[in-house]
C-alpha cells in the first residue's frame, strides 16, 4: 500500500535546468514544492572535485554520472517492420541520471532558436512552395514566436553564465558575431572564450573563404562572474575535461551550482533524490492531475504525492515515457496519423573530416566544452537557397576541440593499421597535430519516427520500456551529402598533410558509437490539441494543471544544441504559472 | 620443433605442474611471482596475479597484448604497460559482471543498429571468445593462440577484427573483438589506477598530460608549441 503524502502546490518530476528553474521560480513564488529526482544528489565539492574528476575511463567510458541501463532503457527499431530490441548498454545517447540531470555533463553550448524553426513550415511553404515539403515529412509550426521568447533566452544566458560575443544587438549587426542571428536586447553576459588554435585556423580559412565564422556561445564562463540571482561562478580553466564531466571549477552553468540551491535554501521547497515516478495520477474526469506515485529506490517504498500541478520535467526521452505510461493523451500511431503523444521524435545527424597537419602543435587537451569556432552560412543564413539543393533545415559547421582524452579521441590517417608499432607511430605522431571539421545537422519530423510503448521488456518496476521507431530519410541524406562536399572543400584550403574527409551517412541509423544527447519531440508544442500534446506554455491540451518541459516539447530539431530554447521555455513557462495560471486555473489558450 | 617446444613450455605449464607438485613447487611459484621484473612494478600500483582470468585466459591476453603492443621506441611491451591486469581488473569488477547491463531477455541477435544483444556479461564474452579463439587457432595451427609465432598471431588478430574468422559455436566474431580491442585502448589510456598505462607510458606515447588543474594560461603560452607535458596521474596527485 502505497503511503499517501501531504498535498503540495507543484511537484517537480525530475531535476536538472527545466525542473531547477521551475523549481526555484515557483518556490519564490511562495509555492509549496516537492522536487522527486530518479539520481542521486552528489556533492560538487566532493563528488566533482581534483583529482578524481579527470578520470576518463570512469566518466565516459563506463558512464558514472549517465542513466543505468541495468534499471531503465529504450527498446530500438530503424521503422516499423522490424522487431525493437533493448539499448542494453548506453551508446548513441547520454541521459544525466544525478540531482542537475544532463546538466551536469553537459558541454554548455547556447543557442537561441528563432522563427527559422518556430515557423518552419510557413517559411518553407512561403519560399518554395508547398510541394517542397516530402509528404511525409510533419514539420510543423511550433505556435511560438521569436519575439515572445527573446527575454527568456536573456535570461537564461545572464543564468547560464554564457561566454560568446553577440551579432545582431537590436537589429545592429556586430562585428565578431554571427551576423544571421536574429536581433538580441543585449550582448552575451561574458566576453567569448580564449580561442585555441584549431578554431582559429578553421576560422581563418572559412574567413578567406568568404564564410561568417564566429566564437561558439557557451555556458563555460570566461572570467569569474555572479550571475543575477547571486550565484558565484569561477573562471573556465580549459581543462579538457568538460563533456562528460561535472566542473570542479564551477565554471559550467549548471542547475546544481545556481538554481536548484536557491530553491532548496526556501522553506517551502523539498528536494527527495532517489525517487522514482512511475506514474502520474489522473483524477475520474480524466481532465486533471492529482499528484504522482514514486518509489524510493533506496529501500522500494511506494509513495503517492498529491499536488495542484505536477511538472513533467525529466530528460526528453523520459517526459514521453512518463506521459504513456500514465495514459495521459491519446498515444501518436503513424498509420492512421492520429493521436499526438510519442509524434514527431528527432535526433540530428553530421558529418566531420579530420585534417592532419605536420609540425603543428594543436594540443587537443586544453580546451573548454565550447572551445569552438561555428559558422552558420548554410544554417540559418537567408541567403542559403535549399531551392535546387532539395533539403528543409541546415547545419552549422565547426571546428575545435571539447573533451579530446586518449581513450576516445586517437586520430589516425585512414588506412593505419588497428595495432603494432605502425599504429604506435601515428598514433604518437598525429595525436596533437591533427584537428577536426564538423557539421551538425538538424533532422526533420517524419511519420514514421516516433515513440511507443514496447509490448514486450519491461524495466525494473515492471513496466514496459519506451519503444524508439527511428531513422534518417532522404531529407538527412541529401543535406549529409551537401554537408560533406562543402567540409572537404573547404578542408583542401587549408593543405593538411593528410586529409580524412568527410563522407555523408547512408546507413541507418545506429545505437553505438555515441552521437548525441539531443533527442527532441514525442510530446510536441503546437497551436492545437489535433496537432500537439501541449500548447505554447508547455501545458497539457488534456489535463490543464499539468506542464511538460524539456527538448521533448520540440516539434523537428534543428542543428543547434537544444539548452538554449529548454532553459528559455522554462523560464516562459514559470511566467505563465506565477502569473496567470496560479491566479486563474484552467486553459491558458 | 624443439625450439618451439621449448618457448611454448611457459608460465602456465610451470604452474600447473606447481600444483600438482605440492609444497615445493608453492615456494617456486611464489618465487616465480617475486622475480616479475621491479621496474615494471611502480608503488602505487596493483599487485601482480589474476582475480578473473584462469591460466589459459591470462596466457591467451598476455600474448595478445604483448602483440598488439609490441616493445618499441614509442612504449614497453603491453604486460609490462599493465595491460594484461587492468583486462583482468575490468572483467573481475563492475563492468566486466556487467553492473549496467540491462540483461533481461527475450534474446535475439537483431541487426547490428541494435547494438549489443548477447546474454553475456564482459567477463562471459571474453571467456567465451578466448575458447572460441583457441579453437580456431588449434584447428588451424595445432595449437592455442599464445604459442603461434608472431606470424601466426597477426593472421589471427586479422581474421578476428575483419570477421574472416567465424567462431563453430555461433558466437559472434565481431562482438567479441570490439570488446578486446576496447580493453586494451582503454588500459594503455585510462588512468594508472585501474592496472594499465603503468608508469603513464600510454600518455608518454602520445604527449598526453593527464590530470591537469589548470590550462588556463596554456593556450595563449602554448599556441603551436610541443606542451611541455609533466605527466600526472590521481594517484600523483592523492
Amino acid at each position: 500500500m502505497a503511503k499517501v503524502m501531504k498535498e503540495v502546490d507543484a511537484v517537480i518530476i525530475g531535476l536538472g535546468w527545466t525542473g531547477g528553474i521551475l523549481a526555484k521560480e515557483l518556490a519564490e513564488a511562495g509555492m509549496s514544492v516537492v522536487a522527486l529526482e530518479r539520481g542521486t544528489m552528489r556533492d560538487p565539492a566532493k563528488d566533482y572535485a581534483l583529482p578524481n574528476i579527470r578520470d576518463e575511463l570512469r566518466y565516459v567510458q563506463r558512464h558514472d554520472l549517465m542513466m543505468n541501463t541495468a534499471r531503465d532503457t529504450l527498446t530500438i527499431r530503424n521503422n516499423p517492420s522490424q522487431e525493437a530490441l533493448p539499448m542494453r548498454k548506453l551508446g548513441s545517447f547520454l541521459p544525466g541520471d544525478v540531482v542537475g540531470g544532463s546538466a551536469v555533463h553537459w558541454s554548455g553550448h547556447t543557442w537561441r532558436w528563432t522563427d527559422n524553426e518556430f515557423k518552419i513550415r510557413s517559411n518553407y511553404e512561403a519560399r518554395y512552395g508547398k510541394k517542397f515539403i516530402p509528404g511525409d515529412m510533419t514539420i510543423q509550426d511550433w505556435g511560438i514566436t521569436y519575439a515572445e521568447l527573446e527575454p527568456y533566452y536573456d535570461k537564461f544566458e545572464y543564468t547560464a553564465a554564457v561566454s560568446g560575443k553577440a551579432g545582431n544587438i537590436r537589429g545592429k549587426i556586430q562585428a565578431g558575431g554571427n551576423p544571421f542571428e536574429a536581433p538580441r536586447a543585449r550582448d552575451y553576459p561574458l566576453p567569448p572564450l580564449t580561442p585555441i588554435l584549431s578554431s582559429e585556423v578553421f576560422s581563418e580559412a572559412a574567413r578567406n573563404a568568404g564564410y561568417h565564422p564566429f566564437p561558439r556561445p557557451s555556458a563555460n564562463a570566461s572570467r569569474a562572474y555572479v550571475n543575477p540571482d547571486g550565484s558565484k561562478f569561477g573562471a573556465c580553466q580549459y581543462c579538457g575535461y568538460c563533456q562528460r564531466f561535472g566542473c570542479e571549477a564551477n565554471a559550467k552553468g549548471s542547475p546544481h551550482m545556481t538554481v536548484i540551491p536557491i530553491a532548496m535554501s526556501k522553506p517551502n521547497f523539498e528536494l527527495r533524490a532517489n525517487a522514482w515516478v512511475t506514474r502520474i495520477i489522473k483524477d475520474a474526469s480524466g481532465k486533471r492531475v492529482t499528484g504522482v506515485a514514486y518509489t524510493n529506490v533506496l529501500n522500494g517504498e511506494e509513495f503517492i504525492q498529491p499536488a495542484s500541478m505536477v511538472l513533467l520535467t525529466a530528460y526528453a526521452i523520459n517526459n514521453v515515457h512518463l506521459m504513456l505510461l500514465s495514459g495521459i493523451g491519446k498515444p501518436y500511431d503513424p498509420v492512421s496519423q492520429t493521436g499526438v503523444i510519442g509524434k514527431n521524435y528527432c535526433y540530428q545527424t553530421g558529418a566531420g573530416a579530420t585534417l592532419f597537419f605536420e609540425g603543428r602543435n594543436f594540443n587537443p587537451f586544453i580546451n573548454a566544452g565550447g572551445s569552438n569556432a561555428t559558422m552558420d552560412d548554410f544554417n540559418i543564413n537567408p541567403d542559403f537557397d535549399r531551392g535546387q539543393l532539395g533539403f528543409v533545415g541546415g547545419y552549422s559547421i565547426g571546428a575545435g576541440f571539447n573533451t579530446a582524452l586518449p581513450i576516445g579521441y586517437r586520430p589516425v590517417p585512414r588506412g593505419t593499421p588497428q595495432w603494432g608499432t605502425e599504429w604506435k607511430a601515428a598514433t604518437s605522431k598525429w595525436y596533437q597535430t591533427a584537428m577536426n571539421i564538423g557539421a551538425s545537422g538538424g533532422v526533420m519530423a517524419n511519420r514514421y519516427n516516433y515513440y511507443d510503448l514496447d509490448p514486450t521488456y519491461r524495466n525494473a518496476f515492471g513496466l514496459p520500456l519506451m519503444r524508439m521507431t527511428f531513422d534518417y530519410k532522404d531529407n538527412e541524406h541529401k543535406m549529409g551529402r551537401h554537408a560533406a562536399a562543402q567540409i572537404n572543400a573547404l578542408a583542401k584550403t587549408m593543405n593538411p598533410t593528410h586529409l580524412n574527409e568527410a563522407s555523408a551517412r547512408t546507413d541507418p541509423w545506429t545505437v553505438v558509437p555515441y552521437q548525441s544527447t539531443h533527442n527532441t519531440g514525442g510530446t510536441i508544442m503546437g497551436s492545437n490539441p489535433g496537432n500537439s500534446a501541449l500548447n505554447k506554455y508547455l501545458q497539457s491540451w488534456d489535463c490543464h494543471n499539468l506542464f511538460v518541459v524539456g527538448a521533448n516539447v520540440f516539434p523537428h530539431n534543428a542543428s543547434y544544441n537544444p539548452t538554449g530554447p529548454v532553459g528559455a521555455l522554462a523560464y516562459w513557462t514559470a511566467d505563465a504559472i506565477k502569473n496567470r495560471y496560479v491566479k486563474n486555473p484552467g486553459m491558458l489558450v | 620443433m624443439k625450439d618451439i617446444e621449448k618457448e611454448g613450455f611457459g608460465r602456465r605449464d610451470f604452474l600447473k605442474s606447481a600444483v600438482a607438485g605440492g609444497a615445493v613447487a608453492a615456494a617456486a611459484t611464489a618465487a616465480v611471482v617475486t622475480t616479475q621484473p621491479a621496474q615494471a612494478q611502480p608503488a602505487g600500483t596493483a599487485a601482480s596475479g589474476y582475480a578473473y582470468l584462469n591460466l589459459d585466459e591470462a596466457a591467451f591476453v598476455e600474448a595478445m597484448v604483448d602483440h598488439m603492443v609490441p616493445a618499441d621506441q614509442y612504449s614497453p611491451k603491453g604486460t609490462d604497460m599493465g595491460l594484461a591486469i587492468f583486462i583482468d581488473r575490468a572483467l573481475a569488477g563492475g563492468w566486466g559482471k556487467g553492473e549496467r547491463l540491462y540483461m533481461q531477455g527475450p534474446w535475439k541477435p537483431g541487426v547490428p543498429s541494435q547494438g549489443y544483444q548477447l546474454p553475456l556479461t564482459p567477463a562471459e564474452l571474453y571467456r567465451a571468445g578466448i575458447a572460441a579463439t583457441n579453437a580456431h587457432c588449434a584447428k588451424t595451427y595445432g595449437k592455442t593462440f599464445d604459442r603461434l609465432d608472431a606470424k601466426q598471431k597477426q593472421e589471427v588478430l586479422i581474421g578476428l577484427s575483419s570477421a574472416k574468422i567465424t567462431f563453430s559455436d555461433g558466437l559472434p566474431v565481431r562482438v567479441f573483438w570490439s570488446t578486446v580491442y576496447q580493453t586494451v585502448i582503454e588500459g594503455m589510456f585510462a588512468d594508472p589506477i585501474y592496472g594499465g598505462n603503468r608508469d603513464k607510458a600510454g600518455w608518454k606515447m602520445i604527449g598526453f598530460p593527464g590530470v591537469i588543474a589548470t590550462h588556463a594560461q596554456d593556450i595563449i603560452k602554448y599556441r603551436d608549441k610541443k606542451f611541455p607535458a609533466d605527466y600526472t596521474s590521481i594517484s600523483d596527485m592523492s
